[in-house]
């Protein structure tokens, strides 16, 4: 499924949060999403899922505008990994993951066989299921990240949007986190993901996305939009291209200018 | 694979609805042992021969004072557990409890001016709704805390002031009030007691709390999903705005009615999620009805130690729940603290 914004803006007050944005997210590629602080990224994740009601345009999924779909569908349809999005309760990660089976439960009804089959699943993709029974504030950050994803994993959702999960943890982790939302493109999923690390989106997302106070600043794929003159306009600094053995280009060496 | 997933769902339904099980006993027990013991030494034979026949004192006394009295502990427990663990997984806070939010206190202050300004001659549902009012209000106060971002501890303290605020205006209310036995009404109404209740008091209860905890019940799978914060639950398709709605109005109505019968019992809804999140795991939905049931067990259980402690009935409810609780409540603030 993808998502498009027709000229979609935000408003806070009289602040523009998204400003006249239009773009579109395609199935099976990741789309990392970069800017600045306040530059509105999160706003609009929130904005794609409804979560936040926009003051001008349109948003599409599916060629469906956004006010058509019903909560229970929009919920199968997308799966949401907030910033921030720790468990308030010590639950065990088996428990956590189970969470995100809640679009398909009734009120009162326990989970059946494929709710446990998908929430197992989702941990085993994100190497979790060693401590499903732990409770999550006894995991490492990154084997907590690991289980958050697999709790959005496990909606079965075919957009998935993720609001900097790779925050917080270390490089190891933080690459492993990319390689699961690879993954989940290459089965033909949305993944939609905000990043402060130019080097990681420069290098492992296929297309990105440049805000810059609400507007689109440049979009396409990696290396066209994070250009040299894309850099210094948003983000104020300079970088060297870095080619890897593998032949892709990777931002590094940043500095201000 | 499947052998694995049978055994988390036979551990998971074991553990959870053994414990359930265990308290309801442990309730039936407490209550029943509370129809036989008062000041009146009676048998066990005579008062169940009253309780069914109506004939004579032991009719008398097992109708209209041990009955209503052990089966309104069973209520009055049942709101305050149930509401205590529903309030908690809205706020995602351990420490939230229908006593320390003040939502108690409030509702106290409500029955209190149902019951000395002359509303109760208009209609005795004044009692309760005027409870259940004050309840809201105090609920209601803490929500819109909550929305503006006050944390744990903010909404504590909150509580803390709305509990003072209604415990004042309760003593101005009652020294208002034309009424020789103000100052040992006061007390009453701010420790809360079972004493002197009829069984007009549980035809009115009764249906009340079952309502304000069927309410909770339902609020259940949008608690779970708030423990992942709220644009997160909201992702998940939960209506949060309701989940909130029917947790405030649940809580107003369960907790509103049995303060309205037993005046301001503290500690049972901060006590009893705890005690029992070892057994039924911290998921809010699978914790309010083993806590509605442990609570029914622990007030009915208190009470039983109250007349044994003290046959003469000085000693209030609300004293034995706040010594046992009041203990907990700092222990809990004092882990809590080390943990972050």
């Amino acid at each position: 499924m993808s998502i498009s914004f027709e000229n979609v803006s935000v408003h806070f007050g009289a602040r523009a949060a998204l400003d006249d944005v239009t773009l579109r997210l395609a199935p099976g590629a990741v789309t990392g999403i970069v800017g600045p602080n306040g530059a509105g990224k999160t706003t609009l994740l929130r904005a794609a899922l409804g979560l936040q009601s926009v003051s001008h345009g349109l948003i599409r999924i599916r060629d469906k505008p956004l006010g058509d779909w019903s909560r229970r569908t929009l919920a199968r349809a997308m799966a949401y990994l907030p910033q921030g999005g720790e468990p308030r309760w010590p639950l065990p990660a088996r428990e956590v993951v189970m969470l995100g089976r809640l679009p398909y439960l009734g009120r009162f009804t326990a989970p059946d066989r494929a709710d446990h089959v998908a929430a197992m699943e989702a941990l085993s993709r994100c190497d979790a299921a060693a401590f499903a029974e732990r409770r999550v504030d006894e995991l490492s950050a990154g084997e907590r990240a690991r289980v958050l994803f697999a709790r959005a994993l496990a909606t079965g959702a075919a957009i998935l949007l993720a609001d900097e999960p790779a925050a917080f943890l270390d490089p190891a982790h933080q690459l492993r986190l990319v390689d699961l939302m690879r993954e989940e493109a290459r089965r033909g999923i949305t993944v939609a993901v905000t990043l402060h690390d130019l080097a990681l989106a420069s290098r492992h997302c296929d297309e990105v996305i440049v805000l810059r106070e609400g507007c689109l600043a440049a979009a396409g794929p990696a290396e066209t939009a994070l250009s040299d003159p894309t850099l210094a306009a948003v983000f104020g600094i300079a970088a060297e291209r870095v080619c890897d053995p593998a032949g892709r280009s990777t931002l590094a060496a940043f500095r201000r200018i | 694979m499947d052998d694995t997933l049978a055994a988390h769902r036979i551990r998971n339904m074991g553990d959870g609805g053994r414990a359930t099980l265990v308290l309801a006993c442990l309730a039936l027990a407490f209550a029943g042992w509370s129809f036989l013991i008062g000041p009146m030494d009676l048998s066990a034979p005579a008062l169940f021969a009253g309780l069914f026949d109506g004939h004579g004192a032991a009719g008398t006394i097992a109708r209209e004072i041990r009955l209503p009295r052990a089966l309104l502990a069973l209520i009055v427990g049942a709101a305050l557990g149930g509401s205590g663990a529903a309030l908690q997984g809205l706020f995602c806070n351990p420490l939230a409890e229908p006593g320390v939010t003040g939502v108690t206190s409030s509702a106290s202050l409500g029955a209190v001016i149902a019951l000395y300004f002359g509303f109760v001659s208009f209609s005795p549902l004044a009692l309760p709704v005027l409870a259940i009012l004050g309840a809201l209000a105090a609920a209601g106060i803490l929500y819109i805390l909550s929305q503006r971002g006050a944390g744990a501890v903010a909404l504590i303290l909150a509580g803390v002031a709305i509990a003072s605020f209604a415990t004042a205006m309760t003593a101005l209310a009652l020294s208002y009030a034309a009424n020789p036995y103000a100052m040992s009404e006061i007390v009453t109404w701010m420790l809360g007691s079972l004493k002197d209740r009829t069984f007009d008091d549980v035809t009115y209860a009764l249906p009340l709390v079952a309502a304000g905890l069927a309410l909770l019940m339902l609020a259940g799978r949008g608690l779970d999903a708030l423990t992942l914060g709220e644009d997160a639950a909201r992702s998940l398709g939960v209506d949060v705005a309701r989940t909130r709605g029917l947790v405030i109005v649940g809580v107003a109505l369960a907790t509103g009615a049995a303060t309205a019968v037993a005046g301001a019992v503290s500690f049972v809804g901060l006590v009893v999620p705890h005690l029992l999140r070892p057994f039924c795991g911290y998921r809010p939905a699978r914790l309010i009805l083993p806590s509605a049931i442990g609570g029914a067990a622990l007030v009915a259980a208190a009470d039983d130690v109250l007349r044994l402690v003290a046959p003469d009935g000085q000693l209030l409810l609300g004293v034995a729940t706040a010594m046992l609780g009041a203990p907990f409540f700092l222990w809990l603030i004092v882990k809590l603290g080390g943990e972050r």
